[in-house]
């Protein structure tokens, strides 16, 4: 209880120090235009050439886009901005000012920054899963939408344990900063169901980043294609992850001597 | 001539120590770079077998040389970002530069040019990877091959000079992270990053000759796998050395009215 109620007051802060800079907002609405705009020529080359692409036809691959754009948007919210502040913090061994809190630390250091203008691609992910959906007269079940929303919530579980666990990295290998760039370009590949890759490529897409659980898998759920065992699998996964990472954090702040106290 | 030799021969042996000792920040940078090109060779080689192994004149085997080849373009064309000119710009650390007698701008040049040959020496069995895996269908002539060499560092050399003159608008104004978004994007659509341009819409294609773009990504990458007539091959060269002048020649009228504008923040 104690611990919720130390994330909402940070992520009260971080809602209050967005709105110093507001025309950030419209800068981030541009570059969300923009990224769109690009991600939609992109589908249309595809299809024009051909009319479907691994299975998936064009409406499908719409809202394998807008779970996309969306999930990215979480990820630049809440989860990179926060690792990235850690990375930073190890390099310059200032993480003494979070350790030497009486909290747990996994958690200070993972909602210690909130990026609010990020949730424009959010939105703009949202109204993109939503265009997806009326053209696919797509009729919504109660179960197609909380397998949607579980396998949402347990896709950005795993980024998060993901980045945690790269970032910890940065304990030892101490220059990591062009992770950020490795992840991102890494997540590009969830532009398009897991599916079309090679075998080696799929997989490692679904078990060492896990792009696929966190993109493929909701767009699944929503054109019903989730069967309850990648779900389950999934899930096992996601528990799984958590205590590796949170593991490897652990061990990782042992190997850890600061430099600013 | 011979201070400016040695000025870059220093510059770039500074950079090569400097940059060999983080392989793996390289490793990281770079294998996240391999991911995009990876994933449009997979997504076109899907497309290409679904249309019953060519698409836009593109084999599967063909996508496979573009792509790994552009792997190594794309290296070739990182350079000084205009983003690093606004943190430049508004830290004042510009003004340390300023005092030297020589241009900043080389600086940049030969920093990045140092970095390069630690680059392709990493990228080399990056690539050699890529290759066992998608089995590319290359098979340069030797004057395609030496049009390449030169071809990719004319190119580093036009995007560092458009960039740096992207940059110099941060001395007007500090908000201007919308106006690189734009010029990446028309960058990614009109290069032939995305894809090769032959597979874009014939206006488009018509349209990427009036801009850099395509001669510091799309051009040396078809000079390499044999798109290219013997006429285009110097045609391409001969665009770049265009842009090369005429950046040059604006960079320097600009950076006079720019110069003026600064005033430095701390030294």
């Amino acid at each position: 209880m104690h611990g919720l109620r130390l994330a909402f007051n940070y992520l009260r802060i971080g809602i209050l120090n967005e709105f110093q800079y507001r025309a950030n907002l419209y800068i981030q609405i541009l570059q969300t235009f923009i990224a769109l705009g690009t991600g939609l020529i992109g589908l249309n080359l595809v299809f024009s050439q051909t009319s479907q692409l691994g299975g998936w036809d064009r409406t499908e691959l719409l809202a394998v886009m807008g779970v996309f754009i969306l999930m990215g948007g979480i990820i630049r919210a809440a989860i990179q901005p926060n690792m990235q502040r850690l990375m930073e913090e190890i390099q310059e061994g200032m993480l003494d000012y979070a350790l030497t809190k009486p909290a747990d630390a996994q958690l200070l250091i993972s909602v210690r920054e909130f990026r609010l203008w990020q949730l424009v691609d959010v939105v703009t992910g949202l109204i993109v899963l939503g265009v997806a959906l009326a053209q696919l007269n797509w009729s919504i079940g109660v179960w197609a939408v909380l397998g949607f929303f579980s396998a949402l919530v347990m896709g950005a579980v795993l980024i998060y344990c993901f980045w945690l666990m790269i970032t910890s990295t940065a304990f030892w290998f101490i220059r990591v900063d062009e992770i950020a760039n490795l992840f991102e370009g890494l997540y590009a590949a969830g532009r398009w169901p897991v599916g079309i890759y090679p075998n080696w490529l799929r997989f490692a897409l679904t078990f060492l980043i896990p792009v696929a659980f966190a993109v493929t898998v909701p767009a699944e759920a929503l054109t019903g294609r989730l069967n309850f065992q990648t779900w389950l699998g999934a899930l096992a996964l996601t528990v799984a992850l958590f205590i590796a990472s949170r593991a490897l954090l652990k061990f990782g702040l042992r190997s850890y001597s600061g430099a600013s106290a | 001539m011979k201070r400016y030799f040695d000025y870059y021969r220093s510059a770039m042996k500074l950079s090569v120590l400097e940059q060999w000792q983080y392989p793996v920040a390289n490793y990281f940078y770079m294998v996240g770079m391999i991911a995009e090109p990876v994933i449009y060779l997979v997504v076109w080689s899907a497309v290409a077998n679904q249309q019953g192994g060519m698409v836009g004149g593109y084999t599967p085997g063909a996508f496979a040389a573009y792509y790994i080849v552009w792997t190594l373009v794309r290296n070739m064309n990182i350079t000084f970002t205009p983003y690093g000119w606004e943190h430049r710009i508004r830290n004042g650390r510009l003004s340390t530069s300023l005092m030297r007698p020589i241009h900043p701008l080389n600086w940049d040049i030969a920093y990045f040019m140092g970095w390069k040959v630690v680059v392709i020496f990493l990228w080399l069995p990056l690539a050699f990877g890529l290759s066992l895996v998608f089995k590319p269908e290359l098979n340069p002539t030797l004057l395609e091959g030496v049009v390449f060499f030169f071809a990719i560092w004319l190119a580093f050399l036009v995007r560092t000079l458009m960039l740096f003159l992207l940059g110099m608008v941060t001395f007007w104004t500090t908000r201007v992270s919308a106006l690189f978004e734009l010029f990446f994007a028309a960058e990614l659509i009109l290069s032939g990053r995305l894809v090769p341009l032959a597979l874009m819409p014939v206006w488009v294609q018509e349209l990427a000759w009036f801009f850099p773009f395509r001669w510091t990504f799309g051009f040396p990458i078809e000079a390499l796998i044999g798109q290219m007539s013997t006429g285009d091959l110097f045609i391409g060269l001969g665009m770049q050395l265009v842009w090369i002048l005429f950046g040059v020649l604006v960079v320097n009228i600009v950076w006079k009215f720019a110069v003026r504008r600064f005033s430095a923040v701390g030294g």
